[in-house]
C-alpha cells in the first residue's frame, strides 16, 4: 500500500467517521493538517476566532445531532477552544476537537506556540488523547467519535505533534474500539424499572422534570407518549426546550430561577419528580436542601455520576433515556392490565389554576420602549415558530427560552451549564451550516455579542445566511439586574454604552444587512424585512428598555417556595 | 475515617494526573497514594486513601475516566493493607543499643548508621507504622518518609472456607 503523510491518515480518518464539515483555523502546528484538506470532500468552515470555531462546532452539533468537528493549531489556538470544550462538556455536546501541537522532540521545552493543551484540557472533556505514534492516528480518530457520541454525550480532543503529521505511513482502517473502561449502559435495571412504577401508581402530585438528557437521546417521542399515557405534567429544563411541545396541554415551562410559576411551584408541591436526563443543577433546584421538599424521585440518567450526586433518588435508574422511557412504557403498560392509575383531576386543576393565574407576563407601553419579551413574541409570530433560535447568554436568553413556543427538538440552541456569553453568533453559524435548509435565528443581547462579533465575517464570506436580533439595552443586563435588585442600584461596569458600536453599520462592514428600530410599531415590520432577506446575513438590532428585569425569579441558592413574581416580591 | 480505594487503570500517559487532579477538582482529599504495575501487562493499580468525603461519588466520577477499568473500595476490616516508612531518629552512641531494641520489638530493619542517627526501615500495616513512630518518636525524628499505602481484599476463597468452618 502506497505511504501517505500522517496529516492525510488524520483527513482520511474523519472521512471515514463521515465528516462533512470542520470548523477552524490554521496555524503552524496544524499547517500539514490543512493541505490534504484541499483535497478533502469535507467543507472546512474558516472562522475568525478558535473560540468561534468551538462554538460553531457545538451548534452544528446540536442542531444536527452528529459530531462536530473543530481543528487548531497548539498554543494559542488551543488555549483559545477552552472555553467551548468546558461548554460541550456542560451541555453534553458531542465534538471532537484536533489540535497541532509542537513536534514531540520538542515538547516541554517551552517551543513556540507550545501550551499543555492535553494538561489544560483534561479536565473540560470527556476525554483527551495524546498521539505518540502517526499509526495511532485512524484508531484515536475512531475512538474520540465513539467516545464523543455514546453514553453522556461531550467533548473529546485528541492532540497530534506537527512531526506525526508529516511521517509517512500506511493507512488502515481503523480496529474495533479498544475502551475496555468505557461501557455505558443502555438500558435500566428491570427491578427498578418495577419500582418507578410502584412510585408511580401511588403518587398523587407527580412532575416530569425533563432535562437536555432527552434531546441528546432522541426520545422526545418516547417522553410524549409517556406523559400522556400518566397525565403527567411536564417541565422542561433551558437545555430541554423543545424536546415536549410548550403547546400541550401537560406543558409547564421552564423550572428554576427564571422559570414559570406553575413549573416551579408544581415541583415544590409534587409528591413525585420523574427525572429523565437531567442532573438538578443549581438554577434548577436554588437551594438543594428545601427543593421540591415531598418529593420522592426517580432519576433516569445515562451517567451514574449525576445519580444521587445532588439529591438521592428513591429511584435511580442508569441508562439511555429512550431505553428507559421504552421499558417504562411497556412495564406501565403490563401494569394498567390489572389497576388504574390514581385520580389525578385535581393536581392538573391546581396546575392549570396556577397558569391561570399566574403567566408569564411583561407590559408593552404603545409609545414606550420596546421590551424584550415583545420583540420575541413578534419574532414568533412573525416565522410561526418554525426555525431555529440560537441565543447568546443573559436576559434575552431568558426571555427567548420563556417566551418562545417551543414544537420540536433542536430548534433551541443555547450554552446552559457554563452560561457562555458569546455563544450565539458562531453557534447559529455551525447549526445554519448543519442545517441549511432551516431558518436560523439568533436572538443576542448587546453584551453577549460584543465578545464573538468577529464571526460576522465568517458567516459572509462563508455564505452562511444566519439572521441575528441584537437586543440592545445598552448594557449587561443580567447583572444590572442584580445590581438593581441586591446591590442598591449601584451600577458598577455594566453600562455598554447602546450607541457604541453602530452595529448596523458595523454589520454592514461585515458584509451584512444592517437595520435598527426602536420603537414598538416598528419591530414586527423589520423583522419581517430580516425574514425575507436571505441572500446575505441579516441583523436587526432592536432598542430595548434597559430597565427590563427579568420575572419570576428564585434568587440565587434562596429556596424555590419563595419564587418572586417581580420586584416586590423579593 | 478515611476510606481506601483500589483502582485499576490503564498504563496510559496522563492517568495518575487524571485521577489525582480529579480528585483535587472535585475537594477530594487524597490521604495517600500509591501507584504500581500490577501482574497484567498495560495495567497499573492506584490504592488511593480519601478523607470521609461521599466515596460514592469519589468511585463514580473515578469510574468517569475512561482509563479507569476497576474501582473497589476496601473494607479495613477485610483487606490486606502495607505501608513502607523510612524513619531516621537521634541515637547518640550511648542509646543506640536501646533504640534498636525498640525496632526490634517492631520488626523494624535496620538500615543505616550514622554518627548521632540510626534509619530503620519497616513494612507493615500503616496502624503499626504509628504505633512504632510514636514510641520511636521519643528519641527524635530527624527524617521521615512513608511510601504511600497498598491494600488487597482478602483471598475471598478462604474466607468463604473460614466461614464454614465456622
Amino acid at each position: 500500500m502506497p505511504k501517505m503523510s500522517g496529516a492525510a491518515v488524520l483527513i482520511k480518518s474523519l472521512e471515514y467517521e463521515g465528516v462533512e464539515v470542520a470548523f477552524g483555523v490554521p496555524g503552524g502546528a496544524i499547517l500539514p493538517a490543512y493541505d490534504p484538506l484541499l483535497d478533502s470532500p469535507i467543507r472546512h468552515v474558516l472562522a475568525r476566532h478558535e473560540q468561534g470555531a468551538g462554538h460553531m462546532a457545538e451548534g452544528y452539533a446540536h442542531a444536527t445531532g452528529r459530531v462536530g468537528v473543530v481543528i487548531v493549531t497548539s498554543g494559542p489556538g488551543a488555549t483559545n477552544i477552552m472555553t467551548p470544550l468546558q461548554n460541550a462538556l456542560m451541555d453534553s455536546v458531542p465534538i471532537v476537537a484536533i489540535t497541532g501541537q509542537v513536534a514531540l522532540s520538542s515538547m516541554g521545552n517551552d517551543a513556540f506556540q507550545e501550551a499543555p493543551t492535553t494538561g489544560m484540557a483534561m479536565h473540560c472533556t470527556k476525554h483527551t488523547f495524546l498521539v505518540t505514534d502517526a499509526n495511532e492516528i485512524c484508531d484515536v480518530v475512531h475512538q474520540a467519535f465513539h467516545l464523543a457520541s455514546t453514553g453522556r454525550k461531550g467533548p473529546v480532543l485528541i492532540d497530534i505533534p506537527k512531526d506525526l503529521l508529516v511521517t509517512e505511513i500506511e493507512w488502515h482502517e481503523p480496529g474495533p474500539v479498544d475502551l475496555p473502561g468505557y461501557k455505558p449502559s443502555r438500558a435500566g435495571h428491570s427491578r427498578q424499572i418495577e419500582r418507578a412504577i410502584d412510585l408511580i401508581m401511588e403518587a398523587s402530585q407527580p412532575v416530569l422534570y425533563v432535562g437536555g438528557g432527552i434531546i441528546a437521546a432522541g426520545a422526545s417521542e418516547e417522553l410524549l407518549q409517556f406523559a400522556e399515557a400518566l397525565d403527567v405534567p411536564v417541565t422542561t429544563t433551558l437545555m430541554a426546550r423543545g424536546a415536549f411541545p410548550d403547546a400541550h396541554r401537560l406543558a409547564m415551562g421552564m423550572p428554576g430561577m427564571h422559570g414559570t410559576y406553575t413549573a416551579v411551584t408544581a415541583m415544590q408541591e409534587a409528591d413525585l419528580l420523574i427525572a429523565l436526563g437531567t442532573r438538578f443543577d443549581d438554577r434548577v433546584t436554588g437551594n438543594p436542601a428545601t427543593f421540591a421538599p415531598g418529593a420522592k424521585v426517580i432519576h433516569v440518567d445515562i451517567d451514574p455520576a449525576e445519580i444521587g450526586k445532588v439529591r438521592n433518588p428513591e429511584v435511580p435508574i442508569v441508562g439511555d433515556v429512550r431505553v428507559v422511557l421504552e421499558q417504562l412504557v411497556s412495564a406501565l403498560g403490563v401494569r394498567l392490565g390489572d389497576e388504574s392509575l390514581p385520580d389525578r383531576s385535581h393536581w392538573l386543576e391546581t396546575i392549570a389554576g396556577w397558569q391561570a393565574k399566574y403567566p408569564l407576563s411583561y407590559q408593552q407601553e404603545p409609545d414606550g420602549p420596546v421590551k424584550a419579551q415583545y420583540v420575541i413574541e413578534q419574532l414568533l409570530e412573525a416565522t410561526g415558530g418554525d426555525c431555529i433560535v440560537v441565543s447568546g447568554v443573559g436576559q434575552h436568553q431568558m426571555w427567548a427560552s420563556q417566551f418562545w413556543s417551543f414544537s420540536k427538538p433542536r430548534t433551541w440552541i443555547n450554552s446552559g451549564g457554563l452560561g457562555t456569553m458569546g455563544f450565539a453568533v458562531p453557534a447559529a453559524i455551525g447549526a445554519k451550516v448543519g442545517m441549511p435548509d432551516e431558518l436560523v435565528v439568533a436572538v443576542d443581547g448587546d453584551g453577549s455579542f460584543q465578545m464573538t462579533f468577529q464571526e460576522m465575517v465568517t458567516a459572509s464570506t462563508e455564505k452562511v445566511p444566519i439572521k441575528v436580533v441584537l437586543i440592545n439595552n445598552g448594557g449587561h443586563g443580567m447583572v444590572r439586574q442584580w445590581q438593581t435588585l441586591f446591590y442598591g442600584r449601584r451600577y458598577s461596569a455594566t453600562d455598554l454604552s447602546g450607541d457604541s458600536p453602530n452595529y448596523a453599520a458595523l454589520a454592514e462592514a461585515c458584509g451584512w444587512v444592517g437595520m435598527m428600530v426602536e420603537t414598538p410599531d416598528d419591530v414586527g415590520p423589520a423583522l419581517r424585512k430580516m425574514l425575507s432577506t436571505n441572500d446575505r446575513p441579516v441583523l436587526l438590532e432592536i432598542r430595548t428598555d434597559p430597565d427590563e428585569m427579568v420575572w419570576p425569579m428564585v434568587p440565587a441558592g434562596g429556596s424555590c417556595s419563595d419564587i418572586a413574581l417581580g420586584p416586590e416580591d423579593l | 475515617m478515611h476510606h481506601t480505594l483500589s483502582v485499576t487503570v490503564q498504563d496510559k500517559p496522563g492517568v495518575l494526573a487524571r485521577v489525582a487532579s480529579m480528585c483535587a477538582l472535585r475537594g477530594f482529599n487524597i490521604r495517600s497514594l500509591a501507584v504500581g504495575p500490577i501482574h497484567q501487562p498495560g495495567l497499573s493499580r492506584i490504592t488511593l486513601v480519601v478523607d470521609d468525603v461521599a466515596v460514592e461519588q469519589v468511585t463514580k466520577q473515578l469510574h468517569k475516566l475512561v482509563n479507569v477499568l476497576k474501582v473497589s473500595e476496601l473494607d479495613p476490616n477485610d483487606s490486606l493493607e502495607r505501608e513502607v516508612m523510612l524513619v531516621r531518629v537521634s541515637a547518640d552512641p550511648g542509646i543506640r543499643r536501646e533504640v534498636r531494641d525498640t525496632a526490634e520489638v517492631f520488626g523494624a530493619t535496620t538500615i543505616d548508621v550514622g554518627a548521632k542517627t540510626v534509619t530503620f526501615e519497616l513494612c507493615d500495616h500503616p496502624q503499626r507504622l504509628s504505633d512504632f513512630l510514636a514510641l520511636i518518636g521519643h528519641y527524635g525524628v530527624v527524617d521521615l518518609v512513608k511510601s504511600g499505602r497498598i491494600a488487597m481484599a482478602r483471598d475471598a476463597k478462604a474466607k468463604t472456607k473460614a466461614g464454614t468452618e465456622q
